[in-house]
């Protein structure tokens, strides 16, 4: 458990971190999503005390990292790949990290296995790519069996075969009872693993909600109807749960609540002509651009503009 | 890297029955033991430094000629003491800047983060790698020089400036040097946790070992005369001179001195360190 009080970072005239406010619950994968820059780092820096907070708080699993008495058992995290001197083995670099706390070198023998590092693990970490980099981290994290684990973009740099591990990993940990809070700019890998969801921008919260309530918000399961009598197919949909919009022309409707075949078998019977019929899928991607647009800290030059999702 | 493991599924994420690890100022001091020796620059600097004070020891005292033509190194060495420690000057910038490495080479390559996410509470990685760094330059450099004091005065031998390890002052001047250049190792780790920057905290080291006395020498003579003695490099050369100027420290004080400077550089250190951002 993850409790983030009014957190706020500067460096001096720049606010990191602007007032977060969000708990992150155990035995579900929570996704931490946000624009490059939008405070990301920071908040997962200052999670494990790298950073001191300008004001607010945060604590795992009820007090603050730097005063339990074996933090990587509290708490694993992947901060950035190559948090390692590049001279020096991963063997060496773990079992370094696992003297501190006492861990018994079967334990780091074992995380490097699971880690998948076995034939590289005597190999001078310098000569690493950046996924096994990346397994690096994640070992280490791993390393003190920690209630907590915290990662950071865990998929760059990551064969498809790696993102697979990565995603069954979390999954795995999550269903273990552990509090699993992973950071990414992609939402559609965060569609995949994460339950829960907190988005930032600019270091502020712009959402703590979950994936499924995201999807719905952003249009989620929504149908565009275009038909020569859209004001009659109004009254005949008309239901409990369903929710009608016009859409963009007049002969427009966008339908939530009822799928396609559905709407397209009561039209018949009732002799209501359609010209087009197709189920909309919201791209994950757009909505969250759609939702920090605004809050991009660094624009390309072709910026995307949000294409502004079905809604 | 082909080993794909399933999801762990160890010890459910309740605290029974899990192994109660804690972390420890001897465990830290084991872990930072071990992560001197698992770089290859710590093996190759310190034998390469330490081999260089020998050698030149050597060279000095095959050069001792006084008063001949042909001008060598050590043709006008003082004493024993003196050539044995010919190579010193060299010696230290290798033990200082290794040291400077210690600490700085954490920053640069990234691992102060893994190393403080381990330890949060900071000082204890400071204090540890004084220990672990400053004892074994301690124990090398210590060796060394009565090595280098042994090679080259066999070479002396039968010139007026012989020296027996019995002779007075002798084994005091070489424990000096070795002490010495183990306090110019922790110096190097201070200013590497001050700096935190390999180039900013050698330059630092140099500027203070080299540096520094040039610049006084630019003084008025009176200052110049009242400040160079507590200067770290004249204190520090207090501490291994077999028979001091008139106007430097005795060693006793020279250590004192010497050491004092070191303290306020770590205290510097252990600021920043327990202070700002990692």
């Amino acid at each position: 458990m993850i409790e983030i009080n009014r957190l706020v970072k500067r460096y001096g005239e720049k606010t990191a971190v602007d007032g977060l406010d969000f708990t992150v619950r155990p035995g579900v994968v929570t996704g931490f999503l946000g624009p490059n820059g939008a405070g990301k780092s920071t908040t997962m820096r200052m999670i494990v005390g790298l950073d001191e907070p300008s004001a607010g708080s945060v604590t795992v699993n009820g007090r603050r990292y730097a005063t339990h008495r074996a933090p990587l058992q509290e708490v694993g995290a992947l901060l950035e790949a190559k948090s390692i001197h590049p001279g020096r083995s991963a063997f060496h670099h773990l079992n370094a990290l696992a003297l501190t706390h006492g861990i018994p070198r079967r334990r780091v023998d074992e995380v490097i296995e699971q880690a998948g590092l076995s034939q590289v693990a005597r190999k001078r970490a310098g000569a690493f790519s950046l996924g096994m980099g990346q397994r690096l981290g994640i070992a280490a994290a791993l390393l003190g069996d920690p209630q907590t684990v915290i990662l950071d973009e865990p998929v760059n740099g990551l064969d498809p075969e790696g993102v697979l591990w990565i995603r069954n990993l979390l999954t795995g940990l999550a269903a273990d009872g552990r509090t699993v809070f992973v950071s990414s700019h992609l939402m559609s890998e965060m569609a995949l693993t994460a339950t829960n969801l907190v988005v930032v921008g600019r270091g502020k919260l712009l959402a703590d909600t979950t994936v499924e309530r995201f999807i719905q918000d952003a249009g989620g399961h929504s149908v565009k109807v275009v038909t020569a009598d859209p004001a009659r197919l109004r009254d005949l949909l008309r239901g409990p749960d369903v929710e009608i919009t016009a859409g963009e022309s007049a002969e427009e409707l966008q339908v939530v609540g009822l799928d396609a075949r559905q709407i397209g078998a009561t039209a018949f019977d009732h002799g209501v002509p359609l010209y087009e019929l197709t189920p909309q899928t919201v791209s994950l991607e757009e909505a969250f651009m759609g939702m920090t647009g605004d809050a991009v800290e660094y624009h390309g030059s072709l910026a995307a503009t949000p294409l502004g999702s079905a809604a | 890297m082909t080993t794909l493991t399933p999801a762990p599924a160890p010890a459910a994420a309740d605290t029974r029955g899990r192994p109660a690890y804690k972390v420890t100022g001897p465990r830290v001091l084991r872990a930072e033991w071990a992560k001197l020796w698992s770089l290859r620059s710590t093996w190759i600097t310190l034998s390469l430094s330490l081999a260089l004070l020998i050698a030149l020891g050597m060279i000095f005292a095959s050069t001792y000629a006084p008063g001949a033509d042909a001008r060598g190194p050590g043709a006008e060495a003082a004493d024993a003491v003196a050539v044995a420690l010919g190579g010193l000057n060299f010696a230290q910038l290798a033990i200082g800047v290794l040291g400077v490495l210690v600490m700085a080479g954490e920053y640069s390559t990234g691992t102060i983060r893994s190393t403080l996410a381990a330890v949060p509470t900071r000082l204890p990685v400071l204090w540890s790698k004084v220990i672990s760094y400053g004892g074994t330059a301690f124990l090398t450099a210590g060796v060394t020089v009565f090595v280098s004091f042994f090679a080259s005065g066999r070479m002396l031998d039968g010139t007026d400036i012989a020296l027996g390890i019995s002779s007075p002052g002798v084994v005091r001047a070489l424990l000096g040097a070795g002490a010495y250049l183990a306090l110019v190792g922790v110096l190097g780790v201070a200013l590497g946790a001050l700096i935190r920057s390999v180039a900013g905290g050698i330059g630092l080291l140099v500027t203070t070992l080299m540096l520094l006395p040039l610049l006084t020498s630019l003084l008025p003579t009176t200052l110049r005369d009242n400040i160079t003695p507590y200067l770290p490099s004249s204190a520090g050369g207090s501490m291994f001179a077999l028979h001091p100027a008139s106007d430097a420290l005795s060693p006793g004080a020279g250590l004192a001195v010497f050491a004092g400077w070191v303290v306020l550089a770590l205290a510097g250190a252990a600021w920043r360190l327990a202070r700002s951002d990692a």
